[in-house]
């Protein structure tokens, strides 16, 4: 396919702007450009025909089943994105009076989400979930020091933890430590008490975990935390298990982010935007982000002034059509869908954890790739020519040649049949044609990229010859 | 697996050479072929201070990131930074592609002869 | 009760059986009888799609979308082409993941590479991330990106947008770094006040090109005081006035960033906005986020792909020098295309008529008596009066569907004019000014 830049003719447009009713305004030489940006010179056919193109070879939910664990694919509703189109107009710094009915979504939303997670306030600044997280040690960061207790300088993450946790820690100036997970995947006890202490600042946990089991030691967990003077921060990237079954804030949790991209139906978009909106109990509330051009000095902000705001509309139009019981509904069918399938795929595939899972579970593919040579990276790459889009690979980190699926509720019996017979019959070629599945896939626009060549010679813009 | 007997070895799987007062270091064999195809290396810089067992800079390849420990400690007085532009040199040629020299190097009690070296990686499995 | 399940009450026994399961509470036998939720939540009941429609329409209609918007600080009322709305709203686009699968995501990899080349030649830097989440959080990724051992100060303008200042700030206090901000004088960084503050611990001076108050600063100077002090410079600029503003690579910058929301994103109450990053080669390590690079398949064909992932969270986890995950991908290949369909000349135009229409509606406000101009000096689409009565200004304009300059200082408005406002619209704005200092 030809970049945008391989199409450009010059001279040729798109007409916009008509001309300028009003004197010319100079803009003195010094400031000016050089020369033009070598931008596209196209047409609006070769625009919508261009996009068109690109669009043919992208994937969404929306399009197909896409059961990648840990990223809670669910459809995305056409009414969230309608809804969100009645509020594009509003200038964030229009004066309070005009735009009651943004405010109303915020507290409406804050609302919604205080009680399925069992939180007192909240913010809707942070843009992303690795944004709330910040958002969220920064809580913690200026509990201890409004104490003035400046010897809580650790963090402790689970191995299993998603790296934006780690990350997070060390952005809040902390230094992280990390404890094994005991064999069953979850927190050891005695590692952690082991490592609780006068330094600890705080724990990172998500629960369910990242290999999708519910830790039933939490409310121990969250108590040894509290009693050494840490708090609990709440990953809530797996919040699709439990809301309106159980909440964060009962499991012992001082503030948690919930990923509104994912639990809460707003599209990915590629890769954003999403919301990572932030809860925390009363006593946090002191200390939650706000824009200093909106609401004058004096407190922390992560972006500038009240965050992904349509994402939110998004998300609430989400939480008014699921209410009370279509909030636990879905958790529960999440859960169901995956023990299903999990069910579906064991007597082929090996799930990591033999037990009852949550909205989402692991495979380990070791055994396959000691057999037949086939790892999972062969095997999600094979899935591509099925039509399917691959679980994730190679996550948590505590399991090898892990598969992890996470096919959410809005998935029918029917395509959760079709998805394991796809990769029963996988598993099978993996004996016949290992070869095959080295080099899969053979039904997308490009094989297998070279990654390497990519990173060790990087050309990150097109140049024109 | 090469292990040439004209230098010695450190537990994390870097080469040291002698020359004169200078620690030439760099990764061995096993190292190159633990890591997969060597994508970027972050060197230290001149000057800098290094100190034995401790990182001093690391080595990427596409999916992953590998510390680079350190097997003596001293002052760095050079780096190769032929390995910005061709980092596949440590896979290619890992025992003739240095990495960085270290002057009056010290704590060189630990390392290793080739032939310890190569039981060590034996036993590591 | 709205409800996205496709399965019906009977199948989804049906699979609970299969599993051995009676009750959804054994399906959840793991969760402890003191958290498990055995009652509904305390939430009104869902809604079928109509009512849900009737609920956030009577919320909308509680807003008021000005007919004229003369106020920008940072969000800002240009054109968006019919097109530029409907295309990410295309299904594939809107619902794909982030493109971590090369071989079913090309359409997508190939548009942020196109857009990454389109931030490169804004700005003339070498090199552009896929984004991140605005243009105040890029800020701070730059002056993270800027700090090594030995420099760890990062210096900021009294003069760039207070929530860029306080983001920076915050990022500041994560890491435990020393953030200055230094003074403003006539409305511009105070050259005099940035040479005493820059020294041998200075990692980076940041600069807002045009700043807060519009008016252009004189860059290349500044970024020689900060090069001649050993530390980078970075620049935050305004991406429409690009079209005809020097590049920041031509002033000298390090590092460009900026708001995106101008190219093509509605002012939406503040989100989803757009942080561009650019710079030159040599720091393209160092900039956070995820970046689309060119490679071949096995076959040779030309194919895109995350690059360079070493240098992300996932990989370096509490070595990563941010913990940056999703971005803002959709509103980057909004603003791909929205540079697309305006291309060189349209851009330029955005900028000359908003620049030519917010010195028209200068002159006619200063031409009023008691209104004069802030500062002295040449300025893009935004400029600062002091004027008496700005609460009776503001709700006289108020209520002729216009949102007037922004309240800044003791008695000034920060107003701003972009290429969607007509002459009229401004004369009226001007004449009911006058009616308001009249009386």
């Amino acid at each position: 396919m030809k970049l945008i830049f391989e199409k450009s003719i010059p001279g040729r447009r798109c007409t916009i702007l008509p001309p300028c009713d009003v004197p010319a305004a100079e803009l003195p030489e010094a400031l000016r450009r050089g020369s033009a940006p070598a931008l596209p010179e196209v047409s609006e056919t070769d625009v919508s025909r261009h996009y068109t193109q690109l669009c043919q070879q992208v994937h969404g939910v929306n399009c197909g089943f896409y059961p990648l664990g840990s990223c809670t694919m669910k459809y995305n509703p056409r009414i969230d994105e309608e809804m969100s189109s009645l509020f594009t107009g509003v200038h964030p710094l229009a004066p309070a009076h005009s735009k009651e009915g943004c405010q109303e979504v915020l507290d409406t939303a804050k609302k919604y989400l205080c009680e399925i997670s069992g939180m007192d306030d909240m913010t809707f600044q942070p843009a992303a979930g690795a944004h709330g997280e910040f958002t969220g040690v920064l809580l913690i960061r200026q509990y201890h020091d409004a104490r003035g207790d400046k010897t809580r300088n650790k963090i402790i993450v689970p191995d299993s933890a998603h790296g934006t946790n780690p990350a997070t820690a060390a952005m809040c100036g902390y230094e992280v430590v990390n404890i094994d997970s005991a064999p069953d995947g979850c927190v050891d006890l005695e590692k952690l008490k082991a490592v609780l202490g006068p330094d600890t600042a705080g724990l990172m946990l998500t629960n369910p975990n990242t290999v999708g089991l519910f830790d039933q030691n939490i409310l121990e967990i969250t108590r040894l935390v509290h009693e050494a003077g840490g708090l609990c921060y709440y990953d809530g990237a797996n919040l699709n298990a439990v809301m309106g079954v159980a909440r964060p804030g009962d499991m012992g949790f001082d503030c948690t982010h919930m990923n509104l991209h994912k639990t809460f139906a707003t599209p990915h978009g590629g890769g954003g935007p999403g919301a990572g909106a932030v809860g925390c109990k009363a006593f946090l509330a002191p200390y939650l982000p706000h824009s200093a051009l909106m609401e004058g000095p004096g407190h922390l902000q992560v972006r500038s002034f009240g965050g992904n705001f349509l994402v939110v509309v998004r998300a609430l139009t989400y939480l008014l059509t699921l209410g009370a019981e279509g909030i636990p509904e879905a958790a529960q069918n999440a859960v169901l869908n995956a023990n299903y399938l999990m069910k579906a795929l064991s007597g082929t595939y090996t799930p990591a954890y033999d037990r009852l899972c949550m909205h989402e579970f692991v495979l380990d593919l070791s055994d396959l790739k000691k057999e037949t040579g086939v790892s999972a990276l062969d095997v999600a790459k094979s899935l591509i020519d099925c039509g399917i889009h691959p679980p994730t690979m190679y996550f948590p980190m505590i399991v090898h040649e892990a598969l992890m699926l996470e096919p959410t509720e809005t998935e029918s019996r029917e395509t959760l049949d079709e998805a394991a017979a796809a990769l029963r019959k996988l598993y099978a070629m993996a004996h016949e044609d290992a070869e095959r599945m080295h080099t899969a896939p053979h039904s997308a626009p490009i094989g297998r990229p070279d990654e390497v060549k990519a990173a060790r010679h990087p050309v990150l813009r097109y140049k024109a010859p | 697996m090469l292990y040439p007997d004209d230098r010695m070895y450190s537990k994390s799987h870097e080469w040291v050479k002698t020359e004169g007062e200078t620690a030439v270091i760099g990764i061995s064999d096993y190292a190159q072929d633990a890591l997969g195809d060597v994508v970027f290396v972050n060197l230290p810089g001149e000057g800098d201070e290094v100190a034995m067992g401790e990182a001093f800079g690391d080595v990427e390849s596409v999916k992953a990131v590998s510390d680079l420990i350190s097997p003596v400690s001293g002052t760095v007085s050079a780096v190769n930074e032929e390995l910005l532009d061709a980092p596949e040199n440590l896979n290619k040629d890992p025992y003739g592609s240095w990495i960085l020299k270290v002057e009056n190097p010290t704590d060189t009690e630990e390392l290793l002869s080739a032939a310890d070296y190569e039981a060590f990686c034996a036993s590591e499995g | 009760m709205g409800s996205y399940v496709p399965s019906a009450p009977a199948q989804r026994q049906e699979m609970l059986q299969a599993l051995g399961l009676s009750s959804w509470r054994e399906l959840y036998r793991d969760v402890p009888p003191d958290m498990y939720l055995d009652g509904p939540l305390h939430l009104p009941h869902g809604m079928s799609e109509l009512e849900v429609n009737r609920a956030m329409s009577a919320m909308a209609a509680k807003n008021r979308v000005y007919a004229t918007v003369l106020r920008g600080a940072g969000a800002y009322d240009d054109y968006i082409p019919a097109i530029v709305k409907y295309i990410p709203a295309k299904e594939e686009f809107l619902t794909a993941y982030t493109p971590y699968q090369a071989e079913m995501s090309q359409g997508l990899l190939q548009s942020i590479f196109e857009y990454q080349t389109m931030i490169c030649e804004l700005t003339g830097m070498d090199v552009s991330n896929a984004s991140v989440y605005d243009g105040a959080s890029a800020a701070a990724e730059a002056a993270a990106m800027c700090r090594d051992r030995k420099r760890r100060l990062t210096l900021i303008s009294g003069a760039a947008h207070p929530d860029v200042i306080n983001t920076v700030r915050t990022y500041c206090y994560g890491t435990g770094d020393e953030l200055r901000v230094v003074p403003v004088k006539d409305g511009r960084t105070d050259p005099e006040a940035l040479a005493a503050m820059l020294d041998g611990e200075t990692a980076s001076f940041y600069v807002q090109q045009p700043n807060f108050y519009g008016l252009w600063e004189d860059a290349e100077a500044l970024g020689r005081a900060v090069h001649e002090a050993g530390a980078l410079f970075v620049m935050g600029c305004h991406p429409i006035s690009l079209g005809i503003a020097k590049t920041p690579a031509d002033c000298g910058a390090d590092i460009a960033v900026g708001e995106g929301q101008p190219l093509g994103l509605p002012l939406g109450d503040g989100g989803p906005y757009l942080g561009f990053m650019a710079c030159r080669e040599k720091l393209m390590r160092k900039l956070p986020g995820r970046i689309v690079g060119e490679t071949t398949d096995d076959a040779g064909r030309r194919a895109y792909v995350l690059s360079l992932q070493a240098r992300e969270q996932h990989i370096r986890r509490e070595k990563a020098s941010s913990n940056i995950c999703s971005n803002e991908a959709l509103c980057a290949l909004t603003a791909g295309l929205y540079l697309t369909v305006m291309g060189p000349e349209g851009l330029a135009e955005a900028a000359r008529q908003s620049m030519a229409k917010a010195h028209y509606l200068a002159g006619a406000l200063c031409a009023l008596p008691g209104v004069e101009m802030a500062y002295g000096g040449p300025y893009f689409h935004e400029f600062v009066t002091r004027l008496p009565r700005r609460e009776d200004v503001l709700c006289a304009l108020g209520q002729a569907d216009i949102l007037g300059g922004l309240p800044v200082g003791e008695d000034g408005l920060l107003w701003c004019v972009t290429e969607t406002v007509s002459k009229a619209q401004l004369d009226r704005a001007a004449a009911i000014v006058k009616e308001v200092l009249a009386k």
